[in-house]
């Protein structure tokens, strides 16, 4: 008996391969799960907002002058929430993009050794601190003393200029709540981000390149602006892209400085609605089926967009490091 | 010789122009450092000011009080946090750990290019809809909001990080020792869960403390799976006399609050001492998250110099 009992084992351990079939066979049932539950995500957004789809068709998200978003009546549109959403994510690229890249140069180029860890870490920190904190930071301290003034400051300023004036038409409200205070806690939020990124696109371009642009006899700041961003080019683009991604879904942050209202006007200086924003207060009040499905259909929409985004910022900065390192194997 | 000279005497004013722009350019971006910097400390700083005028021991070891009555704690909201935060590690560790084993080990094949593309748009799917699909997928059929709900959604968002630090990680470990083990005869998992990972050990448990501290923060995808509930207590739980097994799913099958998510919600109420309380919420919520933050950094510093040492 004991005899049989241990060649059986013998030979289950020859079958399983000393128990590697089964380790092989545990790694390969759970690495498909990322990707199944990606197709899970957008498979359940997409039947479970059937209804809305069916009923409003493209309607719910093309661009409307006058959007409606009524659960009284059941009548629904996305268009504000995509807008509101769209801008305070372009308006807080176009602030943060410009200082990230100040950053990570900074960081990469010219910071003394001994200074670069600490200040890498102090802006790990800073994309460490929970969203509800930022939007609470930012109702009581950062609407009332840097939003407030610098909305009336932009409305005096750009408020008459013919087409662009439409953006930052006022009054900014009292409390300083609007889209612009949204696109700057947002700006703050993805700096960490894009700095972090870019500053290792930087680190990753080889030697070689900064040298011959000193030989021919450029400034440093001509290297970095002629010779660098150029060669990391796509890297920094997918470094702006992730930004833009985790603006998009940022939530509680936003929705806690954003005002919350269906505005007619398309200033930044009003206050508005983002599509995480609307599901973030709607969704667990909405008893109305339609209601429930259009907020789930909003979600799908925000989905699509990050995972369209996502995919293209990988591209690219994988793009970045596989030519980093064919650079590297070359020289 | 003056052929050289010459043309640098023409340009000495467009050369000074290049180098005042190199100064100005490089200045800059010292200066944008600081002021991205900035908010960092004025955050903590505030909340560290406000917060620490209303946090005392009553406010981490009691009950909400009702609305409008002076003192009470959130003693609810943070067991909240615990039971979500472990809960949510128990279900997202083994599988990211393993899955990292995948990624780092087999990078080449369909999968696993698939497998590392699919982490990164994981990583990327905006909270909020996770707690969506979460509310799809658990609350709905079982037709109550409820903490394990709440943990796997939070798992859902902890695995992409997990699984890309284990894999950096895993990477780093030097190649001879897993072939030194496979040269004795020890099969690959052996090799991997006993040989690797120890060697990787302080690199991965560095990530998913990252991991916790980052999803402990986390907010949005609770508001429609966890909903909150200011009763819940788990000392009347364990109080209620069930056996283990019951007691442990009373304690994860109902509605809880999360530190962030209290946060939330007192920030919005017109009672000024729940606006108080929420910044001490706020207080004791990043003082846990930059706690986790700056230990691990300090751990890694110490072992990276004892390593080069």
């Amino acid at each position: 008996m004991k005899v049989s009992s241990l060649s059986f084992s013998k030979w289950l351990d020859q079958r399983l391969n000393h128990g590697d079939r089964v380790w092989n066979v545990l790694m390969l049932t759970l690495s498909l799960v990322v990707p199944v539950l990606i197709i899970l995500i957008g498979w359940q957004l997409w039947i479970d907002s059937s209804g809305a789809r069916e009923k409003f068709g493209w309607a719910f998200l093309l661009p409307t002058a006058d959007a409606a978003w009524n659960p009284v009546f059941g009548k629904f549109q996305a268009w504000p929430f995509i807008y509101g959403t769209l801008i305070t994510s372009a308006v807080a690229i176009i602030i943060a993009v410009p200082v990230s890249l100040g950053i990570a140069i900074f960081l990469a180029e010219l910071c003394p050794a001994w200074l670069r860890e600490p200040l890498s870490w102090m802006l790990e920190l800073l994309a460490a601190i929970p969203s509800v904190v930022y939007g609470l930071w930012g109702i009581f301290v950062f609407l009332p003393f840097v939003v407030k003034p610098f909305g009336d400051f932009l409305t005096a300023l750009l408020g008459p200029i013919p087409v662009l004036g439409l953006f930052f038409e006022g009054p900014l409200p009292a409390s300083g709540a609007s889209r612009l205070a949204a696109s700057m806690i947002l700006a703050i939020m993805i700096i960490p981000t894009i700095a972090a990124v870019t500053r290792d696109v930087f680190l990753a371009i080889p030697q070689a390149q900064r040298e011959a642009s000193f030989a021919i006899g450029s400034t440093q700041w001509e290297m970095i602006w002629q010779v660098l961003i150029p060669y990391g080019l796509s890297g920094i683009l997918g470094a702006v892209i992730l930004g833009l991604g985790r603006a998009l879904g940022e939530t509680m942050a936003v929705t806690m400085v954003i005002g919350n209202s269906i505005a007619g006007s398309v200033s930044l200086l009003s206050p508005g609605y983002t599509m995480s924003s609307i599901i973030a207060n709607e969704f667990a009040e909405a008893v109305d089926q339609l209601h429930s499905e259009s907020l789930i259909e909003v979600g799908l929409i925000l989905f699509v967009l990050t995972l369209l985004l996502n995919s293209l910022a990988r591209f690219l900065v994988w793009q970045v490091a596989r030519r980093g390192t064919e650079q590297d194997a070359r020289s | 010789m003056t052929t050289v000279i010459t043309p640098y005497i023409q340009n000495r004013s467009r050369f000074t122009a290049r180098r005042i722009t190199n100064a100005i350019m490089l200045t800059l971006t010292g200066a944008v450092t600081l002021l991205a910097l900035l908010p960092l400390f004025w955050i903590i700083g505030y909340v560290i000011f406000k917060g620490g005028q209303y946090i005392n021991l009553d406010f981490i070891t009691q009950m909400p009080k009702p609305l409008g009555v002076q003192g009470g704690g959130v003693l609810h909201a943070m067991q909240g946090t615990l039971i979500l935060t472990m809960l949510s590690a128990i279900i997202a560790i083994p599988p990211s750990i393993i899955i990292a084993f995948y990624a780092a080990f087999r990078p080449n094949t369909l999968l696993g290019i698939v497998l590392r593309f699919s982490t990164d748009v994981l990583s990327g799917v905006p909270s909020i809809v996770i707690g969506l699909v979460g509310y799809a997928l658990i609350v709905k059929p079982q037709g109550h909001y409820s903490g394990l709900a709440g943990s796997f959604a939070i798992a859902v968002m902890m695995l992409p990080i997990i699984i890309r630090t284990t894999e950096e990680m895993l990477k780093l470990v030097p190649n001879n020792l897993r072939e030194g083990s496979l040269a004795l005869g020890a099969a690959e998992w052996k090799t991997s869960l006993s040989v690797i990972l120890p060697a990787a050990a302080n690199g991965v448990i560095t990530g998913i403390m990252l991991g916790i501290a980052r999803v402990s923060g986390e907010t949005a995808p609770l508001i429609f799976t966890t909903l909150g509930n200011e009763r819940y207590n788990i000392g009347q739980i364990v109080q209620g006399g069930d056996s283990f097994f019951q007691t442990l799913y009373n304690i994860v099958e109902q509605p809880m609050d999360s530190l962030p998510l209290t946060l939330w919600k007192y920030a919005q109420q017109p009672f000024p001492e729940r606006v108080n309380q929420s910044w001490a919420v706020a207080l004791v919520l990043m003082l846990f998250v930059l706690a986790i933050n700056i230990v691990v950094r300090l751990w890694i510093r110490s072992r990276g110099t004892h390593l080069k040492g």
